[in-house]
């Protein structure tokens, strides 16, 4: 009942914004999944979508809906061709990990 | 009708790309014809184009610019394609193309037979092509070309029968010696592009006034270099004896009437600069001339191989066109190319004609009496032999005569070395013609020796020109081996040597100096030389005194010559001093130092180049890729670890503008 008087601040959605892009950066750069790391990506661009919706709403200017609209489409393309790569790397060599693709090294 | 001025290099180019492809299939003689062909139409163009340029009148009528295409563009600086006819040009074309011809026609019937037929002919359209370009080139890049071309192909012609060691010997040694002419060459290029930002003849006409007089000396002596290579003077002029290894219709064309005048050309070419430059540039290139003549003409006098005697006539002749350059004279140096060109292409193709008609035979101790066997062989050389001779009048006279005088304008030692080296050129060419045309027929005395010489003689006689001491019985040793019937040449020989002949006898209506009226070349080429040509003011007391003391020399040297070798038999020793058949030693000379001391220079400036010069640029390499192997650490392949400095990176970002206290 607490929760429900407290007004939500924009405080909040920035604080949960600000903790689903440490848990994507830390969750890329721990984990060797390449499916769970192009996750971590998706976590970040969403957590910054979240920080451009909530100061559009607080600034009262539609251009942060906006730009987060081009992140979606952006974020979309990427999605298709960055699974078709995942998915084709896994399917010749099942269980391979970030670590192991390293062929293009200087 | 200038228009038609492409026409010009356009035909051999023709001719050397169709027996390039078809000269096998067309063979022994059509492909001579085809490329004697192309050379004549080649001719007619000039002959076409001169009468256009003659035609024109008005100040700048007599220049006239053909550009084909851009060649190289770079930036504000460009190399065109194009033509430059102008009186010199078109009178060096006119009797390039002329000769060429003839040569080209003389040489179906010398080279019947043999296996290279046609790719003699190959060789002898591009020469005639590259000659063009050079002679034709509007920029000095383009006349570079051309340079480089009538090198290329004189290599490939005196190496023609490459089989020979000595010939393939004889090639790279004119190509070598040629290239250290062609520094000057490309570097006075370079100067002059530096000095004037174009390398445009109408540029450089139009700017050489401006130049600073160090710059003008400086491009004036490179480009000198560059003559004296190609020209076969001192000290360069080693080449030019070896190269007589080719066959005589290239010795004839390359090496006596067109490829070695090309220094010459192009000091004329350039006379605005030579003239801009110090004063003693030009007494330079004057005393290179006269001692190249002196010298030439001594070595000419004790030598047994007729080809040789005229290459050292050669030499020498053109000592006296740098001579004629030197004093100012430049009508008088084109004037005497023409004539010599003339002259010298009918003495050397009557040589081949005599060689020809020997079986191969080129040693003079082993001819004699041939004028009856070879009536026109032996008519058309004597004219010649009179022309050279300096005898009126005869067309050497009047240029001999034209150089003589403006060496007395110059300096009277230069005359009198012109004058010594005159005598010396009518002994020498007597002595051949003695040799060769009269007395006793020295081929077939056979027998008539005690037999015991015969093989220690014929020893001596292998290593050639070392046999002086033996000449009576190195002859006999010979003539018993093989019987030799010496027989007149075919027609297409001997219709160029009476050509030759007759342009040799008249050549000097041209110039006639004794009246104004009559010096036609003089007021033809006054446009293109105006700048650095030298003006006599001699009376003409003066100029006859001095044509009667060079008729007299040439007189008393045919005169000596006669009394020493006119009634000479085969028994009596040879009158040679051994050092001038020897060439004073300079050849051994410039052998030895270049294998010995010079050697060491030379293995030091291959050091410095290896690791100096190649050191500082493969050094910079070095660095760079030791840098680069440095940084391909960072591109470890990992993708984590690049999401880690990306990480780092955007980190460092924020702090920096957070500690700076801006508003992010």
């Amino acid at each position: 009942m607490i929760l429900a008087a407290t007004p939500i601040s924009a405080s909040w959605y920035l604080g949960l914004s600000a903790l689903l892009f440490t848990v994507g950066a830390v969750g890329l750069l721990v984990r060797r999944n390449p499916l769970v790391m192009f996750m971590c990506v998706e976590l970040m661009l969403n957590a910054v979508n979240l920080t451009f919706v909530t100061f559009a709403r607080e600034l009262d200017d539609v251009g942060g809906q906006v730009v987060v609209f081009f992140v979606l489409v952006v974020a979309a393309a990427e999605v298709v061709i960055g699974l078709g790569i995942i998915v084709g790397i896994l399917r010749r060599r099942p269980g391979a990990t970030a670590d192991d693709l390293s062929l293009l090294k200087g | 009708m200038v228009e038609l001025t492409w026409v010009i290099p356009a035909l051999p180019l023709l001719g050397f790309l169709l027996l390039l492809a078809f000269g096998r299939r067309l063979g022994d003689p059509l492909a001579g014809w085809l490329a004697t062909a192309t050379v004549g139409g080649s001719f007619a163009a000039t002959v076409v184009v001169f009468l256009g340029l003659r035609g024109a009148d008005g100040g700048d009528a007599h220049r006239y610019t053909q550009t084909l295409f851009t060649w190289l563009p770079a930036g504000g600086f460009s190399v065109d394609v194009g033509f430059l006819v102008d009186p010199l040009s078109i009178t060096m074309c006119l009797f390039v193309t002329g000769t060429a011809a003839l040569i080209h026609l003389y040489s179906i019937g010398y080279m019947h037979g043999d296996e290279g037929f046609s790719r003699f002919f190959v060789y002898m359209n591009l020469f005639v092509f590259s000659m063009l370009v050079l002679v034709l080139g509007d920029n000095l890049l383009l006349t570079f070309l051309g340079w480089e071309g009538v090198g290329a192909c004189s290599y490939f012609l005196i190496a023609f029968w490459h089989t020979k060691e000595a010939n393939a010997s004889a090639g790279k040694k004119a190509f070598v010696t040629n290239r250290i002419g062609d520094w000057g060459y490309l570097v006075a290029i370079l100067l002059t592009f530096f000095a004037l930002g174009s390398i445009t003849y109408t540029d450089i006409f139009a700017g050489a006034g401006g130049l600073a007089t160090t710059t003008a000396t400086a491009i004036a002596v490179l480009l000198v270099i560059g003559a004296i290579g190609k020209s076969a003077q001192l000290p360069l002029y080693v080449w030019l004896p070896d190269a007589m290894a080719g066959p005589t219709p290239v010795s004839a064309l390359i090496h006596a009437a067109t490829m070695v005048t090309a220094g010459v050309y192009l000091l004329t070419r350039m006379n605005p600069v030579i003239a801009q430059a110090s004063p003693w540039v030009s007494t330079t290139i004057a005393v290179v001339g006269a001692a190249t003549a002196l010298f030439a003409a001594t070595v000419a006098v004790a030598q047994h191989d007729i080809k040789r005697v005229l290459a050292y006539s050669t030499v020498s002749q053109l000592g006296y066109m740098f001579l004629a350059v030197g004093s100012g004279a430049y009508v008088a140096a084109i004037f005497h190319m023409v004539t010599h060109a003339f002259f010298k292409a009918l003495l050397f193709l009557g040589s081949g004609s005599v060689i020809h008609g020997m079986g191969g035979e080129q040693d003079m101790r082993r001819m004699g009496g041939l004028r009856a066997l070879m009536p026109v062989t032996a008519a058309t050389f004597i004219v010649g032999w009179l022309a050279i001779a300096g005898v009126p009048p005869f067309s050497g006279f009047w240029s001999k005569d034209e150089v003589l005088l403006f060496a007395w304008e110059k300096h009277p030692l230069l005359w009198a070395v012109g004058l010594v080296t005159a005598l010396l050129t009518a002994f020498y060419m007597g002595r051949l013609v003695f040799l060769t045309f009269f007395g006793e027929p020295r081929w077939r005395r056979a027998g008539t020796h005690p037999g015991g010489e015969a093989e220690q003689s014929a020893a001596e006689v292998a290593d050639d020109g070392g046999g002086a001491t033996s000449t009576a019985t190195a002859v006999t040793a010979v003539a018993a081996e093989q019987e030799v019937h010496p027989h007149e040449s075919p027609w297409t020989m001997t219709v160029p040597l009476v050509v030759l002949a007759g342009l040799s006898l008249l050549g000097g209506v041209i110039n006639l100096s004794f009246l104004s009226r009559l010096q036609v070349l003089e007021h033809w080429l006054e446009p293109v030389v105006e700048a650095g040509e030298h003006h006599l003011d001699s009376s003409s007391g003066v100029k006859l005194g001095l044509a009667v003391v060079a008729t007299v020399a040439s007189l008393v040297g045919i005169g000596l010559a006669s009394v020493l070798y006119l009634r000479r038999s085969a028994a009596d020793r040879p009158a040679e001093p051994d050092i001038l058949l020897e060439g004073w030693h300079y050849d051994q000379a410039v052998s030895a130092f270049a294998g010995g001391p010079g050697r060491r220079f030379f293995d030091a400036t291959t050091w410095f180049d290896r690791h100096i010069v190649d050191g500082a640029v493969n050094g910079v390499a070095a660095l760079i890729r030791g840098l680069g192997g440095v940084a391909r650490g960072l591109q470890s392949g990992y993708v984590r670890s690049y999401a880690l400095g990306v990480a780092a990176g955007a980190v460092v970002l924020v702090a920096v503008f957070v500690l700076r206290g801006v508003a992010l």
